[in-house]
């Protein structure tokens, strides 16, 4: 008998169903990996065997675990089994912390809870446990409390209050999401080992059907609540026998079409340790331009700016360094300034789609926001388009900033929820020397909204009307509608389920390739720098510590962060293979 | 990364209206504050009796038929006299929301916009108000300038600015860091446009339910001030004197001090049950089952 | 800690100073010469100057200030113009009115609202819920001197437990002149106690639902373990900001209990001294009462720090 057996589960909140005849089981000592995008019901089913659903929620079916039918224990039971037999780990580390109790106590409590130790005893097997997460006990006391952690460094706190017990079940809801893929591989390790120590069965929730190749032994597809596919991993995902496994697997590895942007670099740049950015090897004479701009219409045309010649470069930053001052030491001490970006040099030509990749926190989105003359530098130079951005008023800027708009993360955030698509989306013809007319400007977002493939009379809904992907492109007609030379992209796909992400690399790659628009690609996944990017750069502690062609940086990394970077990187076809080869 | 799946918050007027009338809070708060602003209203055309005479002969009646709530020593009707009070009650407190609202939100604004030393000025100031007992000042404003309703309205308006400026500032600094306004700011718009046409919307829902609450304690200050004498002045009738003179009636007619108390609780009462049905209506957040 | 706690030290100290200058320009600019207050209509003009002189009514503003302000520092309030005692004598005769009230208002608040507040938001849903919090919400809305009124016809016109007014002072023995503070105590205790259990609810509910409670029912504990151990010292920040707040606002509504109750407590002796004209106390039991408040609010910052190691940077 399996570990944990679930059988014909179903599950309603009030009324609404959110599981249906779900079938699913782990053995001991084995991985379970349980796929699905936003929605399905993965967290869910975690849930119901924890027993810590709304109180809304019904269940329905059978549960069992190690021979106790879960889903008619009793509260005091589960209390038993939760932290005990049964540990789970969160995907947000940054809030599974209680903020006033110091590491050591939550760690100790469960143990003493459930062993009856005595306090020292507890504390005693919470160091052990803490030094076997790798928080050793001269850098991470138990008298530690949580905000003086990492987020990486908090899910693994996490972890130890979960696998205290040596539990015989470890559920891991997106344990690694909320983390870059540096961290990401070292909790995936530590979570591995874990499992194969104490022989633990391990139910792996995640969206990335990457990382669940690379651990899992067994795989269970979700959708809307309900099981697609059930099997072994490798064997599952080399045949695809099922239309969702093949869509999700196709989606997964998705590289739009597009035509290669003639490299105008002349060979690879890295520098190490102290990058000073690598336009050096910048020949801007070769700059070609891959396809042609339309025509832009000609209330948009700008006078040429001076220096916008041919083989120019559109962008180029020079030596921008952006320090916020440290925090005190004590009322008289100032520490150290804090370099969030160190002296970073680059450029980038027309029509080129560049990526800016790096573990969270090395200054990537800092830079941006410099280089969009949102946050100002507190040394060196931008200049776009030959005219030089940085210690401009706003009344100035405005040229600049109607050839540079911008798209974020977050397809929730980017909008004033109180505001229809029209408004939304014409927000930066507000950049236009002359205002246009109200029919004028209705025409223009039409036009902008039929490029990004919505229709034009969407302009008359409010953003809650559209899903996450639809609202990516809401913000895509927003960052084109100037016609501009340049989109920065911060993480654009990393908040969308994968089959959408596909959708929007597409039409990411198409606007590039009709309208000639130059992308910088900020992003923590190297699946979509080398989907959508002609040429990277890798960002480190500040600096840019290695660019070239994308494929090539990405094949052949150079620079420490680099190849800790490609290392890390989870890659469906590379696990696959992998699985495949350990099987004979 | 799947983020986590939140309610898009964003509700039509249509959907706001649909849902505030399905809110027990909404609709009993709602049904309360309208009877008491009606019956504000109809004191300026009709009333039972006129509360200008006095009519000895009908002095210290007790509820009948013909006078509902009795009559005070005077023999002035106190049905009457609590429908002109009301008058008195309402002007004070919505003045005095008005006041705290015209100057306390766009200060609230200016300093989360500005930020650093325009902010740190704003919050001392905050402070420095806060650290007046409100009543303690109130009686002080009241008692130099000379007790009347529009020093009442002032006295209270003042202490209505640093709580206004917290709450615009507190909802506007949770705005500011959001994508939108970068993206508001990558179109070019400066700090002003941005406050009005991304902050104020998003915080006018904060400003509402801070608005009712405000409203209700400013009904139980102006009481106050007026139970000292420091508030509305002879003849004009009001709540909080009608209570002071029952107090040395309570021996005879204890109904006296009843009623004005009651039309007190019941106006307070209906404005903190609108607040909190708005609140929870545009904040379903704070409902949220676990 | 130091750092954080340094500042909020000077913030306080500044905004005292702040409010000094406020209180003492405010009340120049009353109208009404306290000289001529002080010796009435019918004295000449020749006494009242000569009485101006010796209050220092005649030096520039600023010095006046200065040694007004000074004056403050060395505990010296100056002398009352009506009762021509040192005002530190009056403050010191009314202080054991108000502040015992005070605090016993507070105390009883405190005790009933927080369990009310933790019940409720443990059986949420409950009819016990909506009973206790529907009592809250008219609780909040009930004027305290209306409510110290109903309080007086039932306990002491009625029942005849308690005085219905006045104080007999301390020296009657500690019963009776406590059982004079009761109703007054409880008058002003329980509006505030319905608001602090409302609060105490909604932040205890708003902290049931973060993650971390999740991880501690994760780990086992039961769901009162959670409540008490994990939920209510995160909820206690909110709380304490309230408590802070109330203290200035119990402080301040003893001017109206005062008066119900006819206790003889700073509230009255602020309210008579305005309608006397009698600047000087006026002035010092003001800055002492906004002085009060602002040591409320710094112990308030400090039990934040001890709740919240967060505020606690860099030990």
């Amino acid at each position: 008998m399996s570990l944990l057996e679930i059988e014909n589960l179903s599950l309603k909140i009030g009324e609404t169903p959110i599981l249906r005849d779900i079938d699913l089981s782990i053995d001991a000592g084995e991985v379970m990996g349980l796929v699905g995008e936003s929605g399905s019901g993965k967290s869910m089913t975690a849930l119901t065997v924890m027993q810590l659903l709304p109180n809304a929620a019904r269940a329905e079916g059978r549960v069992s675990f190690d021979g106790i039918d879960i889903l008619a224990a009793t509260e005091d039971r589960m209390c038993q089994l939760r932290g005990d037999d049964i540990g789970m780990v969160f995907q947000e580390p940054m809030t599974a912390l209680n903020p006033v109790k110091t590491i050591g106590e939550q760690v100790a409590e469960g143990i003493r809870w459930h062993t009856g130790a005595s306090r020292a005893d507890a504390e005693e097997r919470a160091r052990q446990i803490l030094d076997r997460v790798g928080l050793p006990e001269q850098k991470f006391p138990l008298s530690r409390y949580p905000h003086q952690l990492s987020g990486g460094q908090r899910q693994r706190v996490v972890i130890a209050i979960a696998c205290a017990l040596k539990p015989k079940l470890l559920i891991a809801d997106e344990p690694t999401t909320a983390l870059d893929v540096v961290l990401q591989a070292q909790i995936l390790e530590l979570l591995r080992d874990l499992v194969d120590e104490n022989r633990m069965g391990l139910l792996l929730i995640s969206h990335d059907l990457a990382v669940v190749t690379q651990m899992a032994d067994r795989i269970t597809i979700l959708r809307h609540g309900e099981v697609m596919e059930t099997g072994e991993t490798a064997l599952t995902l080399s045949k695809q026998a099922h239309p969702y496994t093949r869509q999700l697997a196709l989606a997964s590895t998705h590289v739009p079409e597009r035509r290669v942007f003639a490299l105008p670099l002349a060979g690879r740049v890295w520098a190490e340790p102290t990058g000073g950015g690598g336009d050096e090897a910048l020949d801007p004479s070769q700059t070609e331009h891959s396809s042609r701009p339309p025509p832009r219409p000609a209330e948009l045309a700008d006078p040429p700016l001076k220096g916008e010649g041919k083989g120019a470069p559109l962008l180029d930053v020079q030596n921008i360094s952006r320090a916020y001052p440290g925090q005190r030491l004590s009322m008289f001490r100032k520490a150290e300034a804090f370099r969030a970006v160190d002296d970073v040099s680059f450029s980038i030509s027309p029509g080129q789609s560049t990526a800016l990749v790096g573990r969270s926190g090395c200054g990537k989105s800092t830079l941006a926001r410099m280089i969009l003359a949102l946050d100002r530098p507190t040394g060196g130079a931008i200049r776009f388009m030959g005219e030089t951005l940085t210690g401009k008023d706003e009344a100035t800027l405005k040229p600049a900033r109607r050839n540079m708009q911008v798209v974020f993360q977050d397809p929730y955030g980017s909008f004033n929820p109180r505001h229809k698509v029209e408004r939304l989306v014409s927000e930066p013809l507000h950049l236009l020397e002359k205002q246009p007319s109200a029919a004028e400007r209705r025409e223009m977002v039409a036009a902008a909204l039929r490029e990004v493939g919505l229709r034009a009379d969407d302009m008359d809904k409010y953003p809650h009307e559209f899903s996450g992907g639809q609202r990516q492109r809401l913000s895509i007609a927003r960052a084109i509608i100037t016609r501009p030379k340049l989109v920065v992209a911060d993480e654009p796909v990393s908040a969308l389920d994968v089959s959408i992400r596909a959708q929007i690399l597409d039409l990411f790659a198409d606007l590039n390739q009709r309208l000639g628009v130059a992308y910088l690609f900020i992003t923590h996944d190297l699946t979509v720098a080398r989907a959508i990017t002609d040429d990277v750069m890798i960002m480190h502690e500040g600096k840019i510590v290695e660019r070239g062609p994308t494929g090539e940086v990405l094949d052949h990394p150079q620079s420490e962060a680099a190849k800790a970077l490609v290392a890390a990187a989870p890659d469906l076809h590379r696990a696959i293979a992998r699985r495949l080869q350990e099987q004979g | 990364m799947t983020l986590p799946v939140t309610e898009f918050e964003r509700e039509t007027f249509g959907s706001f209206v649909a849902k505030a009338f399905a809110n027990r809070s909404f609709v009993t708060g709602f049904a309360i504050t309208s009877l008491i602003t009606g019956m504000a209203l109809l004191s300026f055309f009709w009333t039972p009796y006129d509360v200008t005479k006095l009519i000895v002969a009908d002095r210290m009646q007790p509820p009948s038929a013909t006078h509902l709530f009795g009559t005070d020593q005077f023999g002035r009707d106190v049905l009457s006299m609590i429908m002109v009070g009301s008058r008195n009650s309402i002007a004070v407190a919505l003045v005095a929301v008005g006041i705290g609202m015209g100057l306390g939100v766009p200060l609230g604004c200016w300093a989360a916009a500005r930020g650093g030393f325009v902010d740190e000025a704003v919050m001392r100031f905050n402070d420095l108000v806060f650290a007046f007992p409100a009543l303690l000042s109130a009686v002080m404003i009241t008692a130099i300038f000379g007790p009347g309703a529009i020093n009442a309205i002032i006295a209270i308006g003042i202490f209505n600015i640093p709580v206004f400026a917290r709450v615009a500032r507190a909802g506007a600094l949770a705005i500011w860091p959001r994508e939108f306004i970068l993206a508001a700011r990558a179109a070019g718009k400066g700090k002003a446009l941005i406050t009005v046409e991304h902050i104020l919307p998003n915080i006018a829902n904060l400003l509402l339910v801070q608005g009712t609450i405000q409203f209700a304690l400013g009904i139980l200050a102006e009481a106050g001030l007026s139970y000292l004498g420091l508030g509305a002045q002879p003849p004009m009738p009001s709540w909080g004197r009608m209570l002071f003179e029952a107090q040395t009636l309570m021996m005879v007619a204890p109904y006296l001090a009843l009623f004005p108390g009651f039309a007190i609780v019941i106006t307070v009462l209906g404005l903190n049950l609108l607040g909190d049905g708005v609140s929870d209506v545009l904040d379903p957040k704070l409902r949220r089952q676990r | 800690m130091t750092s954080y706690l340094l500042k909020r030290l000077l913030i306080g100290a500044l905004t005292l100073v702040v409010a000094s200058i406020v209180v003492f320009s405010v009340l120049e600019i009353l109208p009404g010469d306290p000289a001529r207050l002080m010796l009435g209509l019918n004295a000449s003009e020749a006494t009242v100057q000569v009485l101006r002189e010796q209050m220092g009514l005649n030096q520039p503003i600023l010095l006046r200030y200065l040694d007004w302000a000074g004056g403050l520092l060395t505990l010296d309030f100056g002398k009352s113009y009506t009762y021509s005692v040192p005002v530190a004598e009056l403050v010191a005769e009314r202080v054991v009115v108000s502040l015992p009230l005070a605090l016993m208002a507070l105390f009883l608040s405190t005790v009933i609202a927080i369990p009310v507040g933790v019940f409720s938001a443990q059986r949420r849903g409950s009819a016990a819920d909506t009973l206790s919090m529907g009592a809250a919400q008219i609780g909040v809305a009930i004027p305290n001197f209306w409510f110290a009124l109903i309080l007086i016809y039932i306990f002491a016109v009625w029942l005849r437990l308690v005085p219905a007014g006045g104080f007999p002072g301390w020296n009657a023995g500690l019963w009776p002149a406590s059982k004079a503070l009761i109703l007054p105590a409880v008058a002003l205790a329980l509006p505030q106690a319905a608001i602090l259990a409302r609060v105490t609810r909604s932040a205890l509910l708003e902290v049931l639902g973060e993650d971390y409670i999740r991880t501690a029912r994760a780990k086992g504990m039961p769901r009162s373990h959670v409540l008490w151990r994990h939920a209510l010292r995160n909820a206690m920040i909110p709380v304490l900001t309230i408590l802070g707040l109330q203290f200035a606002f119990l402080l301040a509504g003893t001017i109206i209990i005062e008066n119900v109750f006819y206790l003889p407590g700073l509230g009255r002796l602020i309210f008579q001294a305005i309608t006397q004209r009698d600047l000087i106390v006026v002035e010092s039991v003001v800055m002492l009462l906004v002085a009060t408040v602002i040591v409320v609010n710094l112990l308030v910052d400090l039990s934040y720090a001890i709740v919240d190691p967060r505020l606690r940077i860099r030990q």
